[in-house]
């Protein structure tokens, strides 16, 4: 029986020569990562275990992204135990304010995960790495310590499922559009304890940030990991950031997968995530009714350059609907300045929006865009569970860069082709 | 290996880890003031009502969401023994049993065990038995590996006594 790439990548890191689905096997990490929310619990972890130090001081990653600036006190003496333990065990990847982003976008533009790698993150969207044709799944802060400590960690081998992504996408179809579909499709445990495998002539429409974005919410479907193949894109991608040597795997023809689906991409249409669940979705055009009250451009999912540039090209000479609080947030330090410099940040302040320094700050409602009782917000973040952005009887609805933009200029759910021409907004359907 | 004995707090599908332990309480990771915020989303009673022992029973993907092992700590300091479900999302399966918080599935114990009746699981035979109805179930018994990890009461101590 062949084996998917996530199974090569965990067979290779394992020492053998074949895995097959619900083997349990320990394998060697080439990256283990931390945020200022979940490292001050692995670092009191891996203070009782009897081996000292850490596997390896430039294979670890700790990035202060949640709460940071710091929000408040607490949250302030979580930072300071992190920046002792990275200082003490002279960790190499500590980002703290003023070098920070968002882990998930920040890791690949610095070059610290390529395609082939085995990673682990005590965060559950660390999947997102799968974009690359890495295995990276998340985990919690025990894991994180053990990893960090022992540079190994236990899975068992997860079965697949294959999504065969087809034609070219239509008019304002963003990677956000595409997974979001799909977890409408399978569910949000559509995928749980699996990989999700994407393959198709597809892909070569999507780029860099919308596979991190499709990756980036496998865990939103209970999955272990997303995973696309390798190819120019990609390897660009890799070559611009990294010195790191990438291993390239592709599936087994006769791999097996427990479901195959095919996802048109020409077919599908902008859509957006109904409280409160990801898997509760409905296209654009069934979403026109919802008044809203907020939006936030920004997070994991969609912070990068590319997520920013549709939202000014559609904000550009234009202003924010009265009452809406539109909040814009790049994922990392060179986002904001290539945001600035190609004059993005001055269209979002011009239209009425404003710009934060990175942070996940709103995504989870910890700070910066926390929203009342009955107040509505249209996110480009990933989880729109109750009370996720703030009070219990608040909402969130996940939608694209484009739609959360569009919305921004109404103050309504809005189709993006309603407010501007497609043929004016950078994308594939124009090429 | 203990055993769980406990009347059951009942949940439905997708108890997600933002309403087991919401993020605005993050700022701390001290197990006993998570505790007093567990479940404070989804039933702002269960704090007041959950005695020591007690036990929780769910549906489907329980744990979903985000990696926060703060969540299964917030339930295992809220005193809750042992966790029921159809099934658990995998970040929280992984931490529950590297913290030593017992969990276990079992789909049928998940639909018929109702909210208040009087439940005990027997973690080696993995047989759960509601003692307000007389009813018995299977649940799923952990494969020899993880089953050595609750064994050690976490991954810490499994890995600390291997070396």
């Amino acid at each position: 029986m062949g084996m998917t790439m996530t199974q090569k990548i965990l067979a290779k890191h394992a020492g053998l020569t074949s895995v097959k689905a619900g083997q349990l096997i320990e394998a060697d990490l080439d990256l283990v990562l931390g945020n200022d929310i979940t490292s001050p619990v692995a670092i009191h972890e891996i203070s009782k275990m009897k081996k000292e130090g850490v596997f390896h001081k430039d294979k670890i990653a700790l990035v202060m992204d949640h709460f940071v600036p710091n929000k408040d006190i607490k949250s302030a003496e979580h930072v300071k135990e992190v920046r002792e333990f990275a200082c003490k065990n002279c960790i190499s990847n500590f980002y703290d304010v003023g070098e920070m982003g968002i882990e998930h976008a920040l890791l690949p533009e610095k070059g610290l995960v390529v395609a082939g790698d085995a990673v682990i993150g005590a965060d559950s969207h660390t999947c997102t790495y799968g974009a690359l044709g890495a295995f990276s799944t998340g985990v919690g802060s025990t894991d994180m310590a053990a990893g960090m400590a022992t540079g190994k960690a236990w899975f068992k081998v997860p079965s697949a499922i294959k999504f065969n992504i087809t034609g070219k996408p239509a008019a304002f179809i963003s990677g956000k559009d595409v997974i979001l579909h799909i977890i409408g499709m399978i569910g949000v445990d559509g995928a749980l304890y699996q990989s999700m495998e994407f393959v198709g002539d597809g892909i070569q429409y999507l780029s860099m940030d919308d596979r991190f974005a499709i990756a980036n919410m496998a865990i939103e479907a209970g999955g272990k990991n997303g995973i696309f193949p390798v190819d120019d894109l990609t390897r660009a991608y890799m070559k611009e950031h990294s010195h790191k040597e990438p291993v390239e795997y592709v599936a087994d023809e006769d791999a097996e997968y427990t479901a195959e689906y095919t996802i048109d991409l020409s077919q599908l249409r902008p859509t957006v995530s109904f409280p409160h669940l990801p898997e509760n979705t409905h296209t654009v055009d069934e979403s026109s009714e919802v008044k809203i009250d907020q939006v936030v451009i920004g997070s994991c999912t969609n912070g990068r350059l590319s997520d920013l540039a549709v939202a000014a090209e559609i904000l550009k000479d234009k202003k924010v609907k009265k009452g809406v609080r539109v909040i814009v947030i790049p994922a990392t330090q060179k986002i904001y300045l290539d945001a600035m410099e190609k004059g993005y940040l001055k269209t979002f302040i011009e239209a009425g929006a404003i710009v934060s320094t990175p942070t996940c700050g709103p995504c989870l409602g910890g700070y910066m865009g926390i929203l009342a009782a009955g107040e509505r917000c249209v996110s480009t973040t990933n989880r729109n569970f109750v009370g996720r952005m703030g009070h219990v009887d608040s909402e969130v609805y996940l939608a694209s860069p484009a739609v959360a933009a569009a919305s921004a200029l109404t103050g309504f759910i809005t189709d993006p082709a309603k407010v501007i021409s497609p043929s004016e907004v950078t994308g594939p359907w124009n090429d | 290996m203990q055993a769980a004995k406990g009347s059951v707090h009942k949940f439905g599908d997708n108890v997600d880890t933002d309403v087991i332990i919401p993020a605005r309480y993050l700022n701390s990771s001290d197990p006993k003031e998570l505790a007093t915020h567990c479940m404070e989303d989804i039933d702002k009673d269960f704090v007041q009502n959950v005695k020591e022992g007690d036990i929780i029973v769910a549906t489907k993907n329980f744990g979903c969401g985000s990696s926060r092992e703060h969540a299964p700590i917030a339930i295992k300091a809220a005193g809750v023994s042992c966790v029921i479900a159809e099934t658990f999302a995998r970040i929280f399966y992984r931490n529950a049993i590297n913290i030593g918080l017992p969990i276990i599935e079992c789909k049928e114990a998940s639909e018929k065990i109702k909210a208040g009746d009087v439940v005990s699981v027997n973690f080696d035979t993995g047989i759960i038995t509601d003692e307000t109805t007389g009813e018995s179930f299977e649940g799923q018994a952990f494969p020899p590996f993880m089953q050595k990890i609750i064994d050690s009461e976490g991954l810490v101590n499994y890995i600390n006594n291997s070396n």
